[in-house]
């Protein structure tokens, strides 16, 4: 079975501007891989890289198999990418029913009734508009909004940035939800290194632009040594 | 199903309340009543009323690709232009003279015409694609003003025969059957540009508007979205163009160019963009100030209007229905 996502000799960035050099990586089905690193080193352009937002210069991105570095953006999301911004980009103009209405493909197992199961709060407040939502509120619907897409393939760029403790730990629960139990493919951007390993069974560390580690999460766990030495742990 | 309890989602105040309900509130039934209410109190003015109702219908047209999928364009009048002389040609050098026969043929030519510039220009952003929709407009001002064996010239097309609507009520004098038809037109302009506002083709043209970066990752064909809405733009814009030429019986250079698409510009931003009745407010505002201005100061109305305008954008950046809004929060906001 094909892996995934797998990433070979990529070199990306802005433009000109090269930001990730060399990246090789693989991630089975079903897996999930927490991508860890100091401010700037390229975590956020790995997922833009994924998803198709920069320019690539040179490698080869697949998806289950399939090449889509050449692919435009909505055709990787339509392919079953899914991707939760680290701004969380919720349409201020459009309802929490809305923003979902907008990124639903019908057909698979997340519809908008069943968001709204996970997270009832978003059911609550499925008629207000998007920038009349907290915070925790707005980084749900980002989420659902990802899901009602029905990606195999999930990229989340920094979820519990900016929230306060309780919603981190909901939020925590969700991802850790579906990893293991909706079978999802995950790939988590995450500052806080210690709560992005206690959910992924595997991590990579990035420097300038470069993986630097590679392995199990649990490893790196239980090496906090090693992991401050990584980075900056949180 | 694991889930979230209430308390988990933060404590912050929520001041939204509205409701993205489709269902048509009562206050949307008023510009009805008042059109036809004027047709009844008000058989003096039924030719401006008709040329109101015709320039909501262009407006509205704007409103869908501006005010919704942000495409900002100074080439609008290309499409009612085009609609305007289909009309026109039809019915004074073809025989084709049946009303509902014009107007389809219009709105099929404008929709045409859209989708073939619209997926040209759209590939371009900014003073780009406003520099691109102006040179399409001033492309066809000049066909029409060279064709003049086709299109009258600068002369302008005289003696378009209308034939009398569904065979049975002529265009007369007095302006009651334009005016009637205007509105039916309308009528069915409204209902649809609605229905598509409140289905999910109309909301993800809202979040294209707000981040085309974050509809392409959610998978929407942006490309091919703003492309389609710009066809259906042009088509309304069209069916205005050849409700002008059937209700005045003529058509001339003056419905392409810069100036029409300026001045239906000026009417929306006027009315409020993005709203659907600032497209119904603005050129009504707009062309009674014109038509009263123009009677009583005939050298200088423009400047009534423009000063309008600047105020408008200076103090309310929403429109006349921004003004009304605001009004209507403060009286709804409980004194301290």
């Amino acid at each position: 079975m094909a892996d995934a996502l797998s990433i070979r000799g990529v070199r990306a960035g802005y433009g000109a501007t090269v930001v990730l050099e060399d990246i090789d990586l693989a991630l089975a089905e079903r897996g999930s891989l927490a991508v860890l690193g100091r401010n700037g080193v390229g975590k956020t352009t790995l997922l833009a890289t994924v998803m198709g937002h920069t320019t690539l210069h040179a490698g080869a991105i697949e998806y289950r198999g399939r090449p889509v570095g050449h692919l435009p953006v909505y055709e990787r999301a339509r392919l079953g990418i899914g991707y939760v911004p680290q701004a969380r980009e919720i349409f201020p103009s459009l309802t929490v029913e809305e923003n979902l209405t907008v990124s639903a493909r019908p057909g698979g197992r997340w519809t908008p009734e069943r968001v709204y199961e996970l997270f009832p709060r978003l059911a609550e407040r499925r008629r207000h508009m998007g920038n009349h939502i907290s915070g925790g509120e707005q980084q749900m619907l980002a989420i659902a909004r990802a899901l009602v897409g029905n990606p195999a393939l999930l990229l989340m760029d920094e979820p519990l940035e900016g929230l306060a403790p309780i919603i981190v730990d909901a939020l925590l629960a969700v991802i850790a939800r579906l990893i293991r139990e909706e079978a999802l493919t995950v790939v988590l951007v995450e500052q806080s290194a210690r709560l992005a390993l206690e959910v992924t069974e595997r991590a990579l560390v990035l420097n300038r632009g470069r993986i630097v580690h590679a392995g199990p999460s649990a490893e790196l766990l239980a090496d906090p040594d090693r992991l401050a030495g990584l980075v900056v742990t949180q | 199903m694991s889930a979230l309890p209430p308390a988990a989602a933060g404590s912050a105040a929520h001041t939204g309340g509205y409701v993205a309900d489709p269902r048509i509130r009562w206050q949307e039934w008023l510009p009805w009543v008042l059109a036809v209410a004027a047709f009844f109190g008000a058989p003096d003015y039924l030719s401006l009323g008709a040329r109101i109702l015709i320039f909501i219908l262009f407006a509205l047209s704007l409103d869908l690709i501006l005010g919704y999928a942000g495409i900002i364009t100074l080439g609008h009048s290309a499409f009612f232009g085009v609609g305007a002389y289909v009309a026109g040609i039809l019915g004074a050098k073809l025989g084709v003279t049946d009303p509902l026969v014009q107007l389809a043929a219009a709105a099929a030519a404008a929709g045409v015409l859209g989708v073939v510039t619209g997926a040209i220009i759209l590939r371009t952003t900014g003073l780009t694609l406003l520099m691109l929709t102006l040179a399409i407009t001033l492309v066809f001002l000049e066909i029409a003003n060279k064709a003049t064996s086709i299109t009258g010239g600068a002369d302008g097309l005289a003696g378009v025969v209308v034939a009398p609507v569904l065979g049975l009520f002529r265009f007369d004098l007095y302006g009651k059957t334009a005016y009637l038809y205007s509105l039916a037109v309308l009528f069915v302009g409204w209902w649809l540009v609605r229905r598509l506002i409140y289905s999910p083709f109309g909301a993800s043209l809202t979040g294209i508007r707000e981040n085309a970066v974050r509809m392409h990752a959610v998978g929407a064909p942006v490309y091919a979205r703003m492309v389609a809405v710009y066809a259906i733009s042009a088509t309304l814009a069209g069916i205005a163009g050849a409700l002008l030429t059937q209700t005045h019986q003529f058509v001339g250079l003056n419905v392409l160019g810069l100036e029409p698409s300026g001045e239906l510009l000026i009417m929306l931003i006027l009315g409020g963009v993005g709203r659907i009745y600032g497209a119904f407010v603005g050129p009504f505002v707009y062309l009674i100030a014109q038509d009263y201005l123009a009677k009583q100061f005939p050298e200088y109305w423009y400047f009534g209007i423009g000063l309008i305008l600047v105020l408008v954008v200076l103090f309310a950046r929403g429109g006349i229905l921004g003004i009304v809004d605001a009004a209507l929060a403060r009286l709804r906001r409980p004194s301290a």
